[in-house]
């Protein structure tokens, strides 16, 4: 705390932050002027297209380009025997560290096909309809083998690694002695879930844009939740200093984890752009999409607890079998949120993975958390029905005061509050008991709840804060908007920490050019980047003050740094207000046009112990010397009815109450927790991907067929955040909330289906050939 | 997608000419299933002929019933009074279809020729003996889950997708076609769809070349009373799980006639004559419509994932009959 003030100190007068200001970039948006990765008319541009592989193992025997080289307007075609050569590859793993890869395997390097939809030639024409048409005119032969398409082929081997989730987890923990404590447990219960394989599917598909601006300078507009990242891969890709790989991201269409990462598709189309020497554009197909930017994995969980007659958990062990793919240890770590949900005193988990002719898995919105909590709170639920205890009571009776996985004290929790509130604004003492026994007509009516959880993991960033003397400032910082309100959220920490008004903001991101933040991902951007904004702008005052007190014409001439604050703008004694200067006098007078501060802004366990953020990922160092364990937590109310002749399900009310720390700004925060809950619906009701257990091939990759909710499956949604002031985790109090929301929502979901029909669906998603056969208990 | 050439006629015999004569050529109406399957590469047309301005248009009462233009929208269409209150289940059977910018681009005619939404079908890299006659078919032990259990065979089990063929293979709709050399001729919507046997590629009784001109649907108490419902995945935008068209004319509690079709269980718009027999002379109860609902999927052969569908399309075709007889 001491290395950066407190922002609730220094802005005693109400600014606009916490404000439901209308998106900055609002306009543009609906106007079409906001330039999506793939909207740069770059001169002489080319269009590059992904021809992918048929088979899901193999080799390429021979490709023959002949015919797709006679289609007017093509330009080149690359395929492994011609793509321009790489400094490094993840095909090793020190190559896959340097680059940061999140898969072990670059397409194109080899005649070796190791998974359906894997990238067998890039054609580049003058028209992206030619390129297209070109490259289903590129005839390739394969020496097909069996692939094993899933974990729960026979013929998979299975394997419990050391690590998951590229070494950032542990594939087995241990608290205390779960087995012991489970043996001696008066009620013991255990239950199998299964997740289907779900994928982003943001609205924009990943992108590229490649430019050589000399020949050894790449400048690249990507699809990408973080420049930073990319322009890291590609550097160690590519062999080329950092800075002379310049990644621009002025706006991004929805990423939830895919675009976490620097994917096959963007080197390969920076590739192509080295070698026809002209700008490509490379944009995935919707189906395409399905086999190039990771997934979450086909998972199979199995959760034992054990627990006294009062419904007091005293063990848990939690087992993962799930697909990965043939070089990477990847799963979500699910078993980390049922470790510390609830007071529990011990606890095991395990992980075990097959390997099948699959791209590698990623993040994907709440990884872990989100099937995590499916489990735990399916589980918790039937500990409620069976013992006969409200479920939000058997909750309370499990409260976690401090972290059980780590015995830290939390940072700050209100999930009292959330849970109280939440089923105040539901209504959940209405609710009946007894499963299947609460009707509208021929439908069966259900409430369901459950907890959610998310960390607030370590990161850190950089931002530059510019002020001009006329009262206008440019605040920038190598940030992404997401879609989700990033502009908007940082113009407001700008004003208020600059005391101006939002309309003389310009707040810039996404370009590389400009200070370093973090990537959007893991819920860490408004903590990081308004952290990094407040700083600079901190930077930009004690640059002014210094000027101040040096100045024999201002008021503040010869006074302690130490006794000025600044108010709105104007630098004023902390004693006495009226002895002071507004900032455009003090710099007019010193002739300056503007000045400016750089600051940091860290967040999580390294603002609390001051230790810069390991990039390795949450679990390092410093998370582990923090004196505070931090996490936002929330609770959602959920009412289903069901048709337990048409085994439709349909969610009718929704209410989610968040303690996330300080909220930026109420609409964007709600419409947050709104699409993360939608998301969630989507996972608990309808989305799964379907993998043919034959040819190890998606049959289902569009989105007609792979379905997403639509307006009529979502209700009106109630959102609301309890008021949290947290100390320990930036100098704005901010949690994320970008994933949180959509963390408990299938358990919520499946727990309103089980008290409507008394039927315990464990098999996501709950479609309506699970409801069938459904009758009242 | 291939090139191809593009030619628009506003006349019916310059279309069907040009079709019949070119190999490759097809109509284009609205484009929503043609280009969507030329983009998949699962078509591939050397020529288009645009019909849009072809005047097979209007819904107009004739003496034979109500005629409706191959080239009317499927909102037009499922919007309009006539059909509203002549034909309920038809309306719904469009307004429940696809989206509403589908529904504004989409051509009746065309929706009667839409293909199926089999996975494997739908992308060129498997095998598929609808696309590629002889090359097998992986969904008979593969992802089934969306298609048929009636009127499958070892060759292919996809489900005919479509909502309002259910609709008019209810109510006894028959089409009106011509051919290049002007001939006319009718088919019952019935008939017009063909089970896949051995040659699943085969779809419908349509010659090459040869135009839906319109359809027309007889008036009757059992279509005044008639109505449509769909059992999706989703509350909006998706292709049924199963689906029910039902007609009755119930009087003092008896069924006189009844009209029965189930979509999305069925290689082709499944009309019941089975259920239709149990019913018609009945007693308007729920024991009749269970009888009548077993008796429509006797014959079910579902495959592993498609189960369900036995007892999804009994309960929905119970359901409709139940919400109608209600009504
Ligand atoms: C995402 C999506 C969801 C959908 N959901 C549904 C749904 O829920 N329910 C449903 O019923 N449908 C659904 N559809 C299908 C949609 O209704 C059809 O694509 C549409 O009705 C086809 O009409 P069209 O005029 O666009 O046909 P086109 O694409 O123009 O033509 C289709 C075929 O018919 C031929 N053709 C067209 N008109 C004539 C004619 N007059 N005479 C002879 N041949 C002709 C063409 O040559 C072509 O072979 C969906 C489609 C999509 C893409
Ligand atoms: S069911 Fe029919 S359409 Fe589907 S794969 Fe088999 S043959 Fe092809």
């Amino acid at each position: 705390m001491e290395n950066e003030p407190a922002f609730f100190e220094t802005s005693p007068t109400p600014g606009v932050v916490g404000q439901p200001l209308n998106r900055v970039d609002g306009r543009d948006k609906v106007m079409g002027k906001a330039k999506y990765s793939a909207e740069y008319p770059l001169p002489g541009l080319v269009y590059g297209v992904l021809k992918t592989s048929d088979i899901a193992k193999g080799r390429i025997q021979s490709i023959d380009t002949s015919l797709a080289l006679k289609e007017p307007g093509v330009v080149q075609i690359l395929t492994h025997l011609n793509l321009p050569k790489l400094a490094k590859t993840p095909n090793d793993p020190e190559g896959k560290k340097a680059i940061g890869a999140p898969m072990g395997f670059l397409p194109m390097t080899s005649d070796v096909i190791h998974y359906a939809g894997q990238p067998v030639a890039l054609i580049v024409a003058d028209t992206f309809e030619r390129a297209t048409q070109a490259a289903a005119l590129v005839r390739v032969s394969y020496a097909a083998e069996a692939p094993i398409a899933a974990y729960t082929d026979k013929r998979a081997e299975l394997f419990n690694p050391e690590k998951i989730q590229d070494g950032k987890a542990d594939g087995y923990t241990r608290r205390g002695d779960a087995r012991a404590a489970l043996a001696s447990a008066p009620i013991k219960m255990t239950a199998v879930y299964t997740h289907a394989i779900n994928h982003h599917n943001p609205m924009e598909p990943g992108s590229t844009t490649a430019i050589w601006e000399a020949p050894d300078r790449v400048t690249v507009y990507e699809s990408t939740q973080g420049v930073t990242r990319t322009q890291k891969s590609l550097s160690a890709y590519l062999g080329l200093p950092q800075d002379q790989v310049r990644v621009i991201t002025k706006f991004l269409g929805g990423g939830f984890g895919c675009k976490g990462s620097c994917w096959p598709h963007t080197v390969l189309t920076v590739q192509a752009a080295k070698a026809v020497g002209r700008p490509v554009k490379l944009v995935l197909s919707r189906k395409q999409q399905f086999t190039s930017m990771g997934h979450r994995e086909d998972q199979t969980q199995t959760l034992t607890l054990g627990a006294s007659k009062e419904g007091k958990l005293l063990a848990l062990i939690h087992e993962k079998t799930s697909t990965t793919s043939p070089w990477d240890n990847y799963a979500e770590a699910n078993s980390k949120i049922i470790n510390l949900l609830y007071d529990c005193p011990t606890f095991e988990s395990h992980y075990q993975l097959g390997r099948a002719n699959v791209m590698t898995s990623t993040f994907t919105r709440a990884p872990g958390e989100a099937p995590g909590s499916f489990a735990i709170e399916c589980s918790m639920d039937d500990l409620a029905y069976q013992l006969g205890i409200d479920p939000l009571e058997i909750r309370l009776r499990n409260y976690a005061e401090k972290d059980p996985s780590t015995g830290q004290p939390w940072s700050s929790k209100s999930l009292r509050q959330c849970y109280a509130r939440g089923a105040e604004l539901f209504g959940w003492s209405k609710r009946n008991p007894k499963a299947g026994a609460t009707r509208n007509g021929r439908l069966l009516v259900g409430y369901g709840m459950a907890t959610a959880s998310y960390p607030v993991h370590n990161s850190q960033g950089t931002a530059r804060v510019r002020l001009y003397a006329d009262g206008h400032a440019v605040v920038q910082a190598g940030a992404t908007d997401l879609g989700t309100g990033t502009y908007t959220v940082m113009t407001q920490v700008a004003a208020d920490s600059l005391g101006l008004a939002p309309d003389k903001i310009r707040f810039e991101l996404g370009d590389t050019k400009l200070p370093t933040a973090p990537n959007s991902g893991g819920s860490v951007a408004a903590g990081t980047v308004s952290s990094s904004v407040y700083m600079a702008a901190q930077d930009v005052w004690e640059r002014l003050t210094k000027m101040a007190i040096k100045d024999p014409k201002s008021p503040l001439f010869q006074a302690k740094a130490e006794d000025v604050a600044v108010e709105k703008g104007r630098l004023q004694l902390k004693k006495n207000a009226s002895k002071g200067e507004d900032f455009m006098a003090l710099m007019k007078r010193a002739g300056l046009d503007d000045v400016e501060g750089t600051g940091q802004g860290k967040y999580g366990a390294g603002y609390e112990t001051g230790r810069p953020s390991n990039p390795a990922g949450p679990q390092n160092n410093t998370e582990s010397e923090a004196k505070h364990s931090m996490h936002s937590f929330g609770a959602h109310f959920c009412e289903v009815q069901v048709d337990p002749d048409l085994g439709t399900v349909r969610v009718t009310r929704w209410v989610s109450v968040h303690g996330a720390g300080r909220i930026l700004n109420a609409k964007t925060a709600r419409s947050q927790i709104i699409g993360g809950s939608i998301f969630g619906i989507g996972a608990a009701l309808m989305e799964a991907t379907a993998r043919d257990p034959h040819y190890a091939r998606y049959t289902n990759a569009d989105l007609g067929d792979y379905h997403i909710p639509v307006n009529a499956d979502i209700p009106d949604m109630t959102v609301e955040f309890i008021d949290e002031h947290d100390p320990y985790i930036n100098a704005m109090g901010v949690k994320g909330i970008g994933e949180i929301s959509m963390v408990g929502v299938s358990a919520a979901v499946a727990n309103a289906v089980f008290h409507a029909t008394g039927k315990r669906v464990r098999d996501l998603p709950i479609t309506p050939d699970k409801i069938l056969g459904t009758k009242a208990v | 997608m291939n090139n191809f050439s593009y030619l628009q006629t506003a006349q019916a015999k310059d279309a069907t000419a040009a079709v019949t004569g070119t190999k490759g050529a097809a109509f284009i109406a609205g484009g929503t299933t043609l280009l969507d399957l030329m983009k998949l590469n699962v078509e591939n047309h050397s020529q288009l002929v645009d019909i849009n301005l072809v005047p097979f248009k209007g819904i107009e009462q004739t003496a034979d019933g109500l005629r409706i233009g191959a080239l009317e929208r499927m909102s037009d269409v499922g919007e309009h009074p006539l059909v509203v209150q002549n034909y309920p289940a038809v309306s719904q059977s469009l307004l429940q279809a696809a989206s509403p910018q589908l529904r504004n681009m989409a051509s009746i005619g065309g929706n009667l020729l839409q293909r199926t939404r089999c996975g494997y079908f739908r992308d060129v890299a498997f095998p598929c003996n609808k696309r590629n006659p002889g090359s097998g078919c992986p969904a008979q032990d593969g992802e089934n889950r969306n298609l048929a259990i009636l009127g499958g065979s070892k060759a292919c089990i996809a489900t005919h997708p479509g909502d309002l063929s259910v609709a008019l293979a209810a109510l006894d709709a028959v089409l009106l076609l011509e051919n290049a050399k002007g001939k006319q001729r009718r088919v019952p919507l019935v008939d017009f769809h063909v089970v896949p046997g051995t040659t699943p590629q085969r779809e419908t009784v349509l010659e090459p070349g040869e135009l839906i001109v319109s359809v027309t649907i007889p008036a009757a108490a059992h279509a005044r009373k008639s109505m449509y419902l769909k059992v999706r995945d989703r509350a909006s935008y998706a292709f049924a799980l199963a689906s029910a068209a039902v007609g009755l004319d119930v009087q003092g509690g008896q069924i006189r006639s009844a009209r029965v079709a189930l979509g999305g269980v069925g290689t082709k718009p499944w009309r019941s004559v089975a259920a239709e027999k149990i019913l018609t002379g009945a007693p308007a109860t729920e024991a009749t419509f269970r009888a009548a609902a077993a008796a429509a999927v006797r014959d079910a052969q579902p495959r592993e994932q498609n189960r369900f569908k036995v007892e999804l399309a009994q309960n929905t075709l119970v359901r409709a009959l139940l919400e109608l007889s209600a009504a």
